[in-house]
C-alpha cells in the first residue's frame, strides 16, 4: 500500500509569528483518491494546501508530493500537479482558447498536444462556440469548469482544488463533482477543500480541519458511524464547534 | 526560450487589448510634447510694472517707453503714488514698482546724478530677480543713451564702458524647446518603463493569476524577462513616437547620431523596468504601485535637471541627483541632441547606467519568491 501513495505530511506546520495557522498535521493521500479537505473558515485548509503546492516554505515537519520533497524539490512537484486557487485564477482578457494555449505552453506541451487537448476540452464542455470568446464575459459556473480543465491540462498526477465551487449554482455544482470524477477515473489525485458539507459525502476520504490540526479523517460512511451522525453535516458541527478559532 | 515565446503572446496580447495602455503610449508622448514645452519656459514675461511717477518730465516719459517697448513688462499702474503701487503689489496685480523721484530731470541734467528706486514682490523668486535685471539693464541702457546724446566725443568721457557681446553655442538662438523637448522625452520613457510595468505585475497579484504562474514550474527568470521585453520594446516605440514629434512640431533634429540616442535608451530601459519591478515586489495592489512610482517619479522629475540646474543645487542634492538614473539621460539626450555628443562622449554614463539596470533588476529578482 506505501507504494500508491502520492501525498503524505508528517507534523506539517506552518507559522505567521506566533499564530499556528497550520498545527502538526499528519495524513497520507492515495494515488486516484478523492480526498477532501474540510474545515471552517479560517481552519488552515488553503495554508497547508499552499504547503503542498510549493507556493509556501512549511515553518517545520515533513510532506512530500508525488515523490518530492517540498523543501528541496518544490519546483519538481510544480510539474505534477495542477492547482485551482481560490481566487479565479485564468485570465479574463484573453480568450478561452489563449488561456489553454498559454497555460500549457509553459507546461512544455508541444503545439500538437495542446491543440488536440483544447480542441478535446471544448468539445467536452460544449464550449466550441465560446472559443474566442473573452473569459471575462463567460458565466461563473463556466469559468469555473473551464479552470479546473485548465488545471489538468497537462495531465497532472495530482490536482489541487481549493474551494472550487464556491460561489456556484446547485446544478453547475453537481456538474462539477462530475468532472472530478471523471478526472479520478483517469488516475488522477483530487486533493479538494470545501466547506459544503454535501460535497463531503462524494470524497473518497474527508479530513476535518479545526484550529489548524486534523480532528477527523476516514471515509465519510465511517465518520458518520464515529459520530453517531446521520449526515456529515452534523459531524461537521460537531467538531467545528469545538474550534476557539475567530473566523478570520 | 519555447516558454519564452508563450509567456511574451500572453503578454502583447493582453497589452494590445487593454485601450488604457495603448492611450497611455501613444496620446500622453503626443500631450506632453506638444503642450509642455510651450508652458515650461525659463524666460520670465509679461512682468507686471507699477510706476510711480514723481517727476513727469520728458526724460521720465523716455524712460518708460523704453521700459514697456522691451516687450518683458506690462504696465500695470501709473500714478504718483507710492503707497497706491504698493496696494498693487499687495493685491498681486504688480510684480515690480519702478519710483521715479522729483525732480529727476533735473538732476539728471545739472548734477548728472539721479537716483531711481525699485520694490520688487519677491513672492515668486525667480520672476522678481529676473524683473529686476531687466529692468536694471534696460536703464543701464537708457543711462548710456542720454551720455551719449549730451557727451560728444564718448572716448573723453570719464565713465569707462566695457560692452560684451555673447554667442550662444550649440543653441543659438537660446530656443528653451531644444532644451525642454529632449527631457520631457525622458520622463516619457521613465513613465513607460517604470509605472506600466509596475502596474502590470501588481495586477497580476491582484487578481489572482500570479499565484497561478507561482505553482507552475515557470521559471522566475522566464517570468520576469516575459514582463520586461514587451515594456523595453514598449519604451522604444514611445521613443521613436517622441522623436518624431519632436522633428515634425519643433523641427529638433539631434546634432548626434540616431544611433546613440537608442543605445543609451535601450540601456536606460532595463534600468528603469527594473525599478519598475522593484516597485511591483514591494507593493501589493495598483494603488500602492502608483503611489510609490509617483513618490519616486517627483523625485527623480525634481532632482533630475529637467526643470532646475543640478549645478546650482547644494552639494547634498547633487550628491542624491547621482543615483538618480533620470538625470543620467536628460544630460545624455541634451548632449546628444544639442551637442552632437557621439558614443564615446557618453561612455561614462552609460556604464554607470548599466549599473543601474544590474543592481535594479538584481535587486528585484532577488526578492521576488516564487514561494512565501
Amino acid at each position: 500500500m506505501s507504494n500508491d501513495k502520492v501525498i503524505t505530511a508528517t507534523n506539517l506546520t506552518k507559522k505567521f509569528g506566533d499564530f499556528t495557522a497550520v498545527d502538526h498535521i499528519s495524513f497520507d493521500v492515495h494515488k486516484g483518491e478523492i480526498f477532501g479537505f474540510l474545515g471552517a473558515n479560517g481552519a488552515g485548509k488553503t495554508t497547508a494546501m499552499r504547503m503542498l503546492c510549493g507556493l509556501s516554505l512549511p515553518t517545520s515537519g515533513e510532506a512530500t508530493v508525488a515523490g518530492f520533497d517540498v523543501y528541496k524539490e518544490n519546483e519538481k512537484i510544480k510539474k505534477s500537479i495542477g492547482y485551482m486557487s481560490q481566487k479565479f485564477s485564468l485570465y479574463e482578457d484573453l480568450t478561452v482558447k489563449e488561456n489553454m494555449e498559454f497555460y500549457g505552453g509553459i507546461y512544455h506541451m508541444t503545439d500538437k498536444f495542446i491543440k488536440e487537448k483544447t480542441a478535446f476540452i471544448l468539445d467536452h464542455l460544449h464550449l466550441q462556440k465560446e472559443a474566442n470568446t473573452l473569459v471575462r464575459s463567460l458565466p461563473l459556473g463556466w469559468k469555473q469548469k473551464l479552470a479546473f480543465s485548465v488545471a489538468i491540462f497537462h495531465e497532472p498526477g495530482i490536482v489541487f482544488l481549493d474551494e472550487p465551487t464556491g460561489g456556484v449554482d446547485p446544478v453547475t455544482r453537481r456538474e462539477f463533482w462530475n468532472m472530478i470524477y471523471e478526472g479520478a477515473d483517469k488516475g488522477i489525485t483530487v486533493f479538494v477543500t470545501t466547506h459544503y458539507m454535501d460535497e463531503a459525502e462524494y470524497c473518497n476520504r474527508v479530513s476535518i480541519m479545526v484550529d489548524g490540526r486534523i480532528e477527523a479523517l476516514d471515509t465519510p460512511s465511517q465518520l458518520k458511524q464515529t459520530y453517531d451522525a446521520s449526515t456529515m453535516d452534523e459531524v461537521f458541527l460537531m467538531l467545528a464547534r469545538k474550534a476557539t478559532r475567530v473566523e478570520m | 526560450m519555447r516558454t519564452l515565446k508563450f509567456i511574451l503572446r500572453k503578454e502583447f496580447r493582453q497589452i494590445f487589448r487593454d485601450p488604457g495602455i495603448l492611450r497611455v503610449i501613444l496620446i500622453m508622448p503626443a500631450i506632453q510634447l506638444l503642450i509642455l514645452p510651450w508652458a515650461a519656459d525659463y524666460e520670465i514675461k509679461n512682468i507686471k510694472l507699477a510706476v510711480v511717477d514723481h517727476d513727469h518730465s520728458e526724460y521720465s516719459r523716455q524712460l518708460i517707453n523704453k521700459v514697456t517697448s522691451s516687450g518683458y513688462f506690462i504696465l500695470t499702474h501709473y500714478s504718483s503714488s507710492y503707497e497706491q503701487a504698493l496696494e498693487e503689489i499687495e493685491k498681486d496685480d504688480a510684480d515690480l514698482v519702478l519710483q521715479i523721484p522729483d525732480h529727476f530731470e533735473k538732476d539728471l541734467v545739472r548734477e548728472n546724478e539721479a537716483r531711481l528706486f525699485m520694490a520688487l514682490n519677491a513672492i515668486n523668486g525667480t520672476k522678481a530677480n529676473l524683473g529686476g535685471a531687466y529692468l536694471r539693464t534696460i536703464i543701464q541702457d537708457y543711462n548710456r543713451q542720454v551720455r551719449t546724446e549730451w557727451i560728444q566725443f564718448p572716448r573723453f568721457s570719464s565713465e569707462t564702458q566695457i560692452e560684451i557681446t555673447s554667442s550662444n553655442w550649440f543653441n543659438p538662438l537660446m530656443n528653451y524647446k531644444y532644451f525642454m523637448v529632449p527631457g520631457i522625452l525622458v520622463i516619457l520613457l521613465t513613465m513607460v518603463g517604470s509605472n506600466l510595468a509596475a502596474i502590470n505585475i501588481v495586477k497580476e497579484k491582484e487578481i489572482g493569476t500570479i499565484e497561478q504562474i507561482n505553482v507552475t514550474p515557470i521559471k522566475k527568470f522566464h517570468f520576469v524577462l516575459g514582463k520586461l521585453l514587451p515594456f523595453w520594446i514598449l519604451g522604444l516605440v514611445v521613443l521613436t513616437i517622441g522623436l518624431t514629434i519632436a522633428r515634425l512640431a519643433y523641427g529638433i533634429i539631434p546634432a548626434g547620431s540616431f544611433l546613440t540616442i537608442y543605445v543609451f535608451a535601450a540601456v536606460y530601459l532595463l534600468a528603469v523596468l527594473g525599478l519598475g519591478l522593484l516597485i511591483s515586489t514591494y507593493s501589493v495592489n495598483q494603488q500602492q504601485a502608483m503611489l510609490l512610482s509617483f513618490f519616486l517619479m517627483m523625485i527623480f522629475i525634481l532632482l533630475g535637471g529637467l526643470y532646475t540646474s543640478i549645478d546650482s543645487m547644494p552639494e547634498w542634492a547633487k550628491w542624491i541627483t547621482r543615483f538618480n538614473p533620470v538625470s543620467y539621460f536628460i544630460e545624455v539626450m541634451r548632449m546628444v541632441v544639442l551637442k552632437g555628443s557621439s558614443l564615446a562622449d557618453i561612455k561614462y554614463h552609460l556604464l554607470k547606467m548599466a549599473g543601474f539596470a544590474v543592481v535594479f533588476n538584481g535587486w528585484a529578482i532577488f526578492s521576488y519568491h516564487k514561494r512565501s
